[in-house]
């Protein structure tokens, strides 16, 4: 369980701009996800709780052992935290092999113990042939094994990741989150995990937390988060909504639907239906946002808002196409092929689909 | 021609000595000085830098206040060892020493600070103390060009002569160094030795520069 609020202030320099960290992280989840931005402030969360930074103000209690408090001055050192600490590229030593650098962090433990345990988490680790090698001598798969396997040895109380999966393909990102799948269940160390990426935080997070410019902007379940971001920001930032104004022209608490007309980003005006917005009167001005692939499209259809496509683009699994007025749609691939060269479609935005953004 | 070969040993003598109470002594404040911030480092580091930009006759005259018979440190040296500390040949390890520290001290702060920091900072999550840190991780990361350090510091050291004459003298068979016989020889119109002296002393630092070129351009830290 973590418990820390943490504040810290940079004044700007002539080559930075001042900067303020001021979050609450309150969870005692398995799998935490800190996602954000470039420059939200993640890296420098990991740093204060693992020790090297010192805050300004706040409190850290990590399982009910106080590892910082600023009102009564209580500043454990980062070796005594015990916080594990995987970071963005391999931080195991390059003059050290595999099995040394292991070994470095089993330090506290007496000589034969020290081995065998050693042993044990090379070989869980499916490290044992390489374990004589360099880390420049090995994969990228098998350093980031190493590095997790090497931080687990200190027995962390928790474990910091610092964007795992940069600069790894697909296949060794899957196998890392299998490993880190394993080490959940196997140690039962919470994690803590630095991403970026929204399918990983979706993939691995039992929370999230959304960190922009220094603060929590919003925190809770993944899924919950993207079904329902707090505000526009957030849904920018997840990158995967259509965000637009929206006038409620009409509307039937009775039948639980409303009438909207829209406008788009270049000025393209449209009317369709909505759900009842409770809370709101006739004549609301909303800002909502939908997500991509939430949209439906088709060539043809009798409901729905034609437009205009400007580009269509192959993802792994899907098409993304890209309408007129900014309006993306995430299709899937099936049934979308036959038609992938159509230029106008209707698009039919579903009503649940729709969310109000502050 | 007969050559005095004294000068040429006793310079490599105090040069080998006052390199490595230089290594100890510069790996000792390196580690003071990188990746921590006190007060008064920037004046630390502006006393360390200074031999390399004051005249030697100044160095030499703050050494003579310093360690001089009258002077209290001078007073416990005699007390300890029996004999006065200037104008001895020990006297010329302190002036080489003062000659070549802070390149030494300059080189492996640098060499300590290129250190990615990742790598420290992952050895403190793992427990290790900061002294294990240094020994285990810091230290074995810049080793080379430490030693590339080292090698340059000893070139260095050779070629002291200001500092050297004022503290050590010019005694022949006790403390003249190599430059100072040089200076001698050339006074004293012996051409060919001054020559000799010269070409053997410029192929000993040129190859002490070579070393240090090539231990400089290996790099573990590079690797990973």
């Amino acid at each position: 369980m973590i418990d820390a609020r943490i504040r810290k202030g940079y004044a700007g320099g002539h080559d930075s701009a001042a900067f303020a960290l001021d979050i609450q992280i309150r969870t005692s989840a398995g799998v935490t996800v800190l996602f954000g931005p470039s420059g939200a402030g993640k890296s420098l969360t990991l740093d204060a709780l693992a020790g090297f930074v010192r805050p300004d103000d706040g409190r850290i209690l990590l399982d009910d052992v106080l590892l910082f408090d600023a009102a009564s001055g209580v500043n454990v050192s980062p070796q005594k935290r015990r916080c594990g600490y995987v970071f963005q590229s391999s931080a195991l030593f390059p003059h050290m092999d595999l099995r040394e650098n292991l070994t470095f962090a089993a330090g506290r433990l007496p000589r034969l113990e020290r081995r065998r345990t050693v042993g044990e988490m090379i070989e869980q680790f499916h490290l044992t042939e390489v374990a004589g090698r360099k880390p420049g001598e090995l994969s990228g798969g098998q350093r980031q094994r190493g590095s997790i396997a090497r931080a687990l040895l200190s027995k962390p109380r928790l474990l910091l990741l610092d964007e795992p999966s940069s600069g790894l393909d697909n296949t060794l990102r899957e196998e890392l989150y299998r490993l880190l799948a394993e080490v959940r269940v196997r140690y039962r160390t919470p994690i803590l995990l630095v991403t970026h990426d929204l399918d990983e935080a979706l993939e691995l997070g039992e929370e999230m937390i959304v960190m922009q410019a220094g603060r929590v902007a919003q925190s809770g379940a993944p899924v919950e988060i993207l079904n329902d971001p707090a505000g526009e920001e957030i849904a920018a930032l997840l990158g995967r909504f259509n965000i637009f104004d929206a006038e409620i022209t009409a509307m039937d608490p009775a039948a639980h639907r409303s009438r909207l007309r829209c406008t788009l980003a270049g000025g393209r005006v449209f009317e369709m239906d909505g759900p009842y917005f409770p809370g709101h009167l006739l004549g609301a001005r909303l800002r909502l946002g939908v997500r991509a692939d939430a949209l439906r499209v088709n060539p043809y259809a009798s409901a729905g808002v034609p437009l205009k496509a400007v580009r269509v683009s192959r993802r792994s699994q899907s098409y993304r196409l890209e309408f007129e007025g900014g309006v993306v749609a995430e299709v899937a691939e099936r049934g979308f092929e036959p038609q992938s060269h159509n230029g106008e479609w209707v698009v039919q935005f579903p009503p649940d689909a729709l969310r109000i953004l502050k | 021609m007969t050559i005095d070969w004294f000068p040429l040993w006793l310079s490599l003598r105090v040069a080998a000595l006052s390199t490595l109470i230089a290594l100890l002594a510069g790996l000792w404040l390196a580690w003071l000085l990188t990746g921590r911030e006190f007060k008064g480092k920037h004046l630390v580091e502006a006393c360390v830098t200074l031999p390399l930009v004051l005249p030697p006759t100044v160095l030499g005259y703050y050494l003579l206040v310093l360690l001089g018979r009258q002077s209290p440190l001078g007073k416990i040296y005699e007390w300890l060892f029996g004999q006065p500390l200037v104008f001895t040949w020990q006297a010329a390890v302190v002036a080489a020493l003062l000659h070549s520290a802070p390149l030494l001290i300059k080189f492996s702060s640098a060499a300590l600070e290129s250190v990615p920091r990742r790598y420290g900072k992952a050895a403190r999550t793992l427990g290790a103390s900061e002294w294990r840190v240094f020994w285990r991780v810091s230290l074995p990361l810049a080793w080379n060009q430490i030693l590339a350090a080292t090698a340059l510091a000893f070139a260095r050291s050779l070629g002291d002569f200001g500092i050297t004459i004022m503290v050590a003298g010019n005694i022949p068979g006790r403390t003249q160094t190599i430059s100072v016989a040089i200076y001698d020889a050339v006074e004293g119109g012996r051409g060919d030795a001054a020559r000799v002296l010269v070409l053997v002393i410029s192929a000993v630092a040129l190859v002490s520069l070579t070393l240090a070129s090539r231990l400089g351009r290996i790099s573990v830290g590079k690797a990973a």
